[in-house]
């Protein structure tokens, strides 16, 4: 029976440091078959498809390819077996021509390159598939569509058999897009198996044959496309049952404090990432932004802690003009800013927690005077902050990044909010946390909130949003499809919104 | 006059370009993979002293040769080690093994101090090549091992350039993640150039001790490790650049050596500084140049590659 399936994965299991990146997954793809591996960012995907293609192993499980059992030590072994997989990041060499990246680490070549042979041969076979590209190229002068080609044709010329591709339409135009998915389907039609990793519903209802949820590591469901609609997908992708738990106070608003007028920024690659976005948040509001990956939630957030220019548009804090201010003169302005990036651009890693927490304060007199800071309050600031928000430390000292993520993000809260801000951007705050840790950390949020803070919570957790937030807004291709009082901001809604529906439209169907 | 006096300076800036050319060629291998060797200095003066001992024991320069080789090698696999495996930071890595080879040479060679080698290399006449005019006297009044290297540049160009071999190579060093998800080994490949760059750099310390000197003097290398690590950029990572460079370097070193023997009014502090006054002007000439044509330094130069990290 396994010989009914091109490759099978069976319970496999992969950790990382703190996380259970994939827990007992079962897959299977059959020959000549769309198969969308479905699920939310985190969720496991590209570290399951990474063991497929052999750049991880698992910690536990077995692979299984045309009912032989294998065991991958290098993406090579994974290769000559047929498995080929374009990553979201090309793994490509940019001063290489194309048939040089194409041709690097394949047999094909024994000693000498034959440049020409070569070309010939990645032509014909890019015509083939109907994938354009010019083997003399190099990779620098490529758009990006060129490029996930050229990762496509790379697999093909070394006789791929099952071709993952990870969140392929992620760098794509819409019009690319539809493109890749026409090839992908002549692709099939040649034989080929294909799996599609992404979290895009609508892209699993237009091109895939089946489809497999993934969530928290967990394989959830496999199911036949004709069986399944967009709805039970987002139902599956997200957890069986949003419950609206019981609602915090109900809000007390005052003044405007944080206000966005046509804010319009750029992503990091060129294309813009937010478009014309106006919104308001009063004095003890949270405004949650539901979005999914590249619409811009990041964007939105960088641009309030004014990491991010605004290219038109403005800022006011307090009726105060802060559009394009240094992110200290924003700091000055009141903003606290909790980054997605804990370790990264939240704390320093290497510091003792006395040094992380008066990374903001030490301005301040008291703490130091002029260049010097007294070490001895330092200390007490800090040791007062720990015990306000309950963070375990085995020492002041003690470089942070030794602690869990509910600890570090405790302390990352505990320095952000200790200056009572006006205005606090939270992203992703709970990502990584378990239970308890997220419950500390969501109650520190409801007080700052009942203490006034104008709050912006990004968050890819519906339930979160629902739960914390008091207006619910929605970024869809960095623009700002409505903004729902909590009251109306149904899943179902919110859901269809994300996928690009006017509220209009949501309300009509 | 002139015309003879142009000829000696050429031939003499090619027998002083050898040294570095060697060594040049070894940095270059290991930074195309994306290795930064700032040990070239010690791996010469390494080889320098193997070299001298092997051949004053057995008498064979070649034996001599060899040893260097082994040497350098040798000092060039524990840099391989903790940069590749260790993911030690390359520059501490390459500093504390140029101190380290120095003061090993030292060591090893205060024994040999004055000893003159019996069998030392000498210059060879290359039969009708050797007689042409003008290019006979500069390019084929050499010792063996300036002929090695007119074969060694351009195998190794070509190498480089149009093997599968060097396309590995080349791939390794501008993007290992790359080169490791085609099924290229990134520790394979840097191992093996890492330690093959120490041997070069090794021959390049010999020849100094076997052929250019020849004899054996602590710290003989006098910072010719270092001018081939400057070299190497800008060489642009090409071999024959390499040779270019390095020939000029040799004549540079070469004519401040004449004209102190004319009796130029020139310090001598000066002229010694001549080749590393050139070093800084070439870097900044050939940086500006390069940052102009999207040409340089292999992309993950100086950095480690650990496969899992995310």
């Amino acid at each position: 029976m396994t010989a009914d399936f091109l490759v099978e994965m069976k319970q496999i299991t992969k950790r990382f440091p703190g996380v259970l990146a994939n827990d007992r997954v079962d897959l299977q793809v059959k020959r000549g078959e769309i198969l969308a591996l479905l699920g939310e960012n985190g969720s496991g995907k590209s570290t399951l498809m990474s063991i497929l293609s052999g750049l991880y192993r698992p910690d536990a499980g077995e692979i299984y390819v045309e009912g032989r059992k294998v065991t991958f030590k290098s993406p090579r072994e994974a290769i000559d077996a047929g498995i080929g997989m374009v990553h979201q990041h090309f793994k490509q060499v940019d001063t290489f021509s194309v048939a040089e990246n194409i041709i690097l680490g394949s047999k094909e070549a024994k000693f000498l390159l034959k440049a020409g042979k070569v070309e010939k041969e990645i032509e014909e076979l890019s015509r083939g598939y109907g994938l354009q590209v010019d083997p003399t190229a190099k990779i620098w002068q490529l758009s990006i569509a060129e490029r996930q080609r050229v990762e496509i044709v790379k697999m093909l010329y070394r006789g791929s058999k099952l071709l993952i591709l990870d969140e392929p339409t992620a760098v794509l135009t819409p019009q690319e897009a539809r493109e890749l998915f026409q090839v992908i389907r002549q692709m099939t039609a040649r034989g080929q198996s294909i799996i599609l990793i992404t979290h895009k519903l609508n892209e699993v209802m237009e091109v895939a044959d089946r489809v497999t949820v993934l969530r928290s590591g967990v394989a959830v469901a496999t199911r036949e496309r004709q069986q399944v609609n967009q709805r039970e997908l987002a139902r599956l992708m997200m957890g069986q049952d949003i419950i609206v738990p019981s609602k915090k106070n109900p809000g007390q608003f005052g003044q405007e404090v944080l206000k966005l007028e046509s804010a319009t920024a750029d992503s990091d690659s060129r294309r813009p990432g937010l478009k014309d976005i106006s919104l308001t948040v009063r004095q003890g509001e949270i405004l949650g932004i539901a979005g999914i990956a590249g619409n811009g939630r990041r964007e939105l957030a960088e641009v309030i802690a004014g990491l991010r220019p605004l290219s038109k548009g403005k800022i006011l804090i307090g009726g105060k003009d802060v559009t394009n201010l240094s992110p200290l003169e924003i700091i000055e302005e009141g903003v606290s800013y909790i980054p997605e990036d804990r370790l990264g651009s939240g704390l320093v890693p290497n510091l003792g927690a006395v040094d992380n927490l008066i990374l903001k304060e030490y301005r301040r007199p008291g703490l130091g005077r002029g260049p010097f800071i007294n070490r001895r309050k330092a200390g007490e600031f800090a040791a007062r902050l720990i015990q306000d928000v309950g963070v375990k430390v085995t020492g002041l000292e003690v470089p942070v990044k030794k602690l869990s993520g509910g600890n570090l993000q405790r302390l990352l809260l505990a320095r952000e909010l200790a200056s009572s801000p006006k205005v606090i951007v939270a992203v992703y705050p709970v990502r990584g946390l378990d239970i308890a840790a997220s419950e500390a950390v969501h109650k520190m949020l409801l007080e700052q909130r009942s203490k006034g803070a104008a709050i912006v919570l990004i968050s890819e957790d519906l339930e979160e949003l629902l739960k914390l937030s008091d207006h619910i807004g929605v970024l869809y291709k960095g623009r700002l499809m409505g903004i729902l009082p909590v009251e109306e901001a149904e899943p179902e809604k919110i859901g269809l919104m994300m996928l690009g529906a006017q509220p209009g439209e949501v309300m009509a169907s | 006059m002139t015309q003879e006096f142009l000829i000696t300076i050429l031939a003499t800036a090619i027998t002083a370009g050898t040294p570095i050319l060697y060594a040049a060629l070894g940095e270059l291998l290991a930074e195309r993979c994306g290795i930064l060797n700032l040990g070239v200095e010690g791996m010469m003066l390494v080889g320098a002293v193997t070299g001298f001992v092997f051949a004053v024991r057995s008498n064979d320069p070649w034996v001599g040769v060899l040893a260097a080789m082994l040497g350098g090698g040798a000092l060039a696999l524990v840099h391989a080690f903790l940069t590749v495996t260790l993911q030690a930071n390359q520059v501490v890595s390459g500093l504390a093994l140029t101190l380290f080879g120095t003061g090993l040479s030292g060591f090893i060679g205060k024994p040999y101090i004055g000893i003159p080698v019996e069998n030392a290399f000498k210059p060879v006449t290359l039969g009708f090549l050797s007689d042409i005019p003008v290019l006979g006297p500069v390019f084929f009044h050499h010792d063996p091992l300036v002929y090695v290297t007119y074969i060694l540049v351009p195998v190794l160009w070509f190498f480089i350039y149009y093997t599968r071999p060097g396309l590995h190579l080349r791939a390794v060093g501008e993007n290992p993640a790359a080169a490791d998800s085609l099924g290229v080994s990134v520790y394979r490949v840097r191992y093996l150039y890492v330690t093959l760059g120490g041997m070069l750099a090794g021959v390049g310390g010999a020849y100094l001790s076997l052929a250019y000197a020849p004899t054996w003097l602590e710290n003989m290398t006098a910072g010719r490790g270092w001018i081939a690590v400057a070299l190497v950029i800008f060489a642009i990572w090409n071999p024959l650049r390499a040779m270019l460079g390095s020939y000029i370097f040799g004549g540079i070193d070469a004519l401040g050596f004449r004209a102190q023997a004319m009796g130029v009014m020139i310090p001598s502090f000066f002229l010694k500084m001549l080749p590393y006054i050139f070093t800084i002007l070439v870097l900044i000439m050939v940086t500006r140049k390069a940052m102009a044509n999207r040409v340089g330094a292999p992309g993950a130069l100086g950095l480690p590659y650990d496969r899992e990290e995310r």
